[in-house]
């Protein structure tokens, strides 16, 4: 069996710049990390290769500081590893980022694509379904548990805020997976030096099938964003209950904050 | 020696320094206050003062001293030998109230905090101007006042040492009521005898802290923790001594085996990665820039996997990462706790060296005694904890097996270069074993300073000594 992960490399903190211009997040592989709900994906494949044998492949669409989360894969069971980059990727939206990676997992062939249940980062829980649509093969979200029934049927547990569900799904198929699914394994070192000459291939948009550039990036993404900007930040309120005396209390605050002279 | 209680006029004058709503009596002093975390001693006091200012505590003392009323000093109450607990009564002085952080002095990289500050506050205060105070005890919501009396020690002490080596001064109150400074912004300081350092430990016996000054550095760029499983506890605890004399000095080495995490994972709902292997050291590097750290880490974990007969070496450098099994390791205490009826504690600390031999004999004291000893230890600097259950033990079996398993512990370290407290202090529970173990011409000198700096003995009474 041949499972393919799809991960991505996101922002290690809230604070993040964008590209004022163009209302897209500008990624310069500083201060990053692994997608969280990538590891409870990637930990479902490796568990799944340790019952069938499965050869797990992951792949990444990113600037080429990407790498790095492919090499984190490695480092925690993966089998090998390609990075789709080019700069006519910039900008993707979900519908053009799910195309490109549509183009390049049919290319690479697949049994099973498992994807993290969204990103930190866009939060939008779109790419994974979108894919399968793109390929055209059945998919289920929120996923918590899978196991093969037989070698052509997985038999998954999906859990969402108001029931559980049990489903069998022919492969080939993709699922995304939620978080708490699983205890995600940590980056191995004996793997580091095991897969350190697993060489990680770099594809472009000239290895795709569909070479139309207008196809991919923020020209082929139908979201235009108008603008971009911080949520206001909610102000803490403070509760003083049972107060002898409110008023005083109330000038006391009023001053502390300098808003009153106390004298 | 006799102690007065607190009557009607000493209320009167403690409610004139401190106000009506700072002082309390008879029920309205919450349980909390008769105890520790840990519950093993229990006196309720006579009054409870909620600390105001210097100036109140200096009447108060004063006025203590001169009518012999015991005055405990007490933070958070995070202690677990019970030296915050009034056991001749008198006053408990609460200093929580006094929690200001007073200045940020970036030029002398100082930072002067009243004693009710708390320890995460400290942190957070420091860390987003980008320093770093580095001793890193477990018990975030301790004071900072309590983390000086009992020279807390924690998690990075291998590399940055203890609350003490971070307390460049201290302003503090006498049993009379005088105030006075000791150290202060200074690095250096070979000026007579060090008093502040004597402060430092004291358990509230000597002195009143009404004001610290804290030592801060540049915080490091970056820290990484490596878990690297082993075969066996031996594996584990021969390696340790191992790994921190190797090229870069560790912040922390925690050692547990797989019974500890089962503990945290049961108590916290929550499973940690890799937990199938009979023991762990629990490593953690941190330098001033990233590449530094990556170096080091990758220098360790080669060094682990190649010399040490590590299984592996794990990854722990996101904070995901990082609270999934940080957490897990800091709740070992409330884990154990919850695993039983109730528990003893002891924080011997040895020459890294002898860990394995005393190891060994707890797990045939835990035979012998049939008693359940589960532990775990900051191996880096030697510190054992060492937790007795009780299980379904009646009240006489108790005590009578934990005075034989302390008697033993106690007994084994002292053999092992051993002392009783790595860090949480002798206070009222392990006084006894103190006395025991130590020099008798040391105690007296124990003794005569107790005296030199409260002569009626009103500051703290029976801890200790």
């Amino acid at each position: 069996m041949k499972i393919l992960t799809c991960i991505k490399q996101v922002p290690a903190s809230s604070n993040v710049d964008v590209d004022p211009e163009t209302g897209v997040l500008i990624r310069d592989g500083k201060n990053v990390k692994m997608n969280p709900y990538d590891l409870y994906a990637l930990e479902t494949a490796y568990l799944l290769k340790a019952r069938s044998g499965a050869h797990v492949h992951t792949v990444t669409m990113g600037p080429p500081s990407a790498a790095d989360v492919l090499r984190e894969a490695l480092m925690m069971g993966s089998d090998g590893a390609t990075l789709l980059s080019d700069p006519r990727f910039a900008g993707a939206d979900v519908l053009a980022t799910a195309y490109a990676l549509s183009q390049m997992l049919r290319r690479i062939g697949f049994d099973l694509i498992i994807c993290g249940k969204q990103t930190t980062d866009g939060d939008t829980a779109q790419v994974g379904p979108e894919i399968a649509e793109f390929l055209d093969v059945p998919h289920v979200s929120y996923v918590r548990d899978v196991d093969l029934r037989d070698d052509k049927t997985l038999r998954i547990r999906t859990v969402d805020d108001r029931h559980e569900d049990v489903l069998d799904i022919k492969l080939p198929c993709l699922i995304t997976v939620d978080k708490d699914a699983n205890t995600p394994r940590l980056p191995s070192f004996k793997r580091k030096r095991s897969t350190r000459d697993i060489r990680i291939e770099t594809w472009t948009l000239d290895d795709l099938s569909d070479k139309e550039a207008t196809h991919y990036g923020l020209r082929g993404s139908p979201t235009q964003v108008e603008s971009i900007f911080p949520p206001e930040r909610q102000a803490t309120g403070r509760i003083h209950s049972n107060l002898e005396n409110p008023g005083k209390t109330l000038f006391d605050i009023l001053v502390e904050q300098k808003w009153l002279r106390g004298d | 020696m006799t102690f007065s209680t607190v009557n009607r006029d000493d209320l009167k004058a403690f409610i004139e320094w401190f106000g009506g709503n700072n002082v309390l009596t008879g029920d309205t002093i919450d349980e909390e206050y008769a105890h520790d975390e840990l519950k093993t001693v229990h006196r309720r006091p006579d009054a409870l003062l909620k600390a105001t200012d210097e100036a109140a505590i200096r009447r108060l003392l004063a006025y203590a001293n001169e009518r012999g009323i015991p005055v405990t000093v007490r933070g958070s109450g995070t202690g677990l030998v019970g030296a915050c607990v009034p056991v001749e009564g008198g006053v408990v002085l609460d200093m929580t109230p006094m929690n200001k952080i007073l200045d940020l002095d970036k030029d002398n990289l100082t930072l002067d905090v009243e004693p009710g500050v708390l320890l995460l506050d400290i942190a957070e205060h420091v860390e987003k101007e980008g320093l770093f105070y580095a001793p890193d005890p477990g018990e975030k919501t301790a004071t900072i006042g309590g983390n000086i009396a009992t020279n807390a020690g924690g998690m990075r002490a291998v590399k940055y040492g203890v609350t003490r080596d971070w307390v460049l001064g201290l302003r503090v109150v006498l049993a009379d009521g005088t105030a006075m400074d000791l150290g202060g912004k200074v690095v250096k300081n070979s000026s007579g005898y060090s008093l502040k350092d004597l402060i430092v430990g004291s358990e509230g016996t000597l002195a009143v802290i009404v004001k610290a000054t804290l030592k801060l550095i540049p915080a490091p760029a970056k820290a990484i923790s490596l878990l690297m499983p082993f075969s066996s506890r031996e594996a584990a605890l021969v390696a340790a001594p191992k790994l921190i004399a190797h090229t870069t000095l560790p912040t922390a080495v925690e050692f547990m085996e797989q019974d500890m995490w089962k503990y945290s994972e049961s108590f916290l709902g929550k499973n940690i990665p890799h937990d199938e292997h009979a023991a762990y050291l629990l490593a953690t590097y941190d330098a001033t820039t990233e590449g530094a750290v990556d170096e080091i880490v990758e220098c360790a974990s080669a060094f682990a996997v190649d010399k040490l007969d590590a299984h592996d070496v794990y990854l722990i450098d996101t904070d995901d990462r990082k609270q999934s099994v940080w957490n897990a390791r800091g709740a070992f205490l409330e884990a154990v706790k919850a695993s039983t009826t109730e528990i003893d504690e002891c924080d011997v600390v040895l020459p890294r060296s002898q860990l394995p031999g005393y190891l060994s004999f707890i797990q045939d004291l835990s035979e012998s005694t049939d008693l359940r000893i589960p532990y775990f230890g900051h191996v880096g600097d030697g510190n054992l904890h060492i937790y007795l259950c009780r299980d379904d033990l009646d009240e006489a079996t108790w005590k009578e097996k934990t005075a034989i398993a302390f008697d033993a512990m106690y007994e084994e370290a002292a053999k092992c270069q051993g002392l009783v407290s790595g860090e949480h202090g002798i206070g009222y529970a392990k006084k006894t074993y103190l006395r025991r173990h130590s020099d008798a011409r040391q105690l007296e000198l124990m003794e005569a300073v107790k005296t030199a700096f409260d002569p009626k003995g009103i500051l703290n009474p029976k801890k200790i000594l």
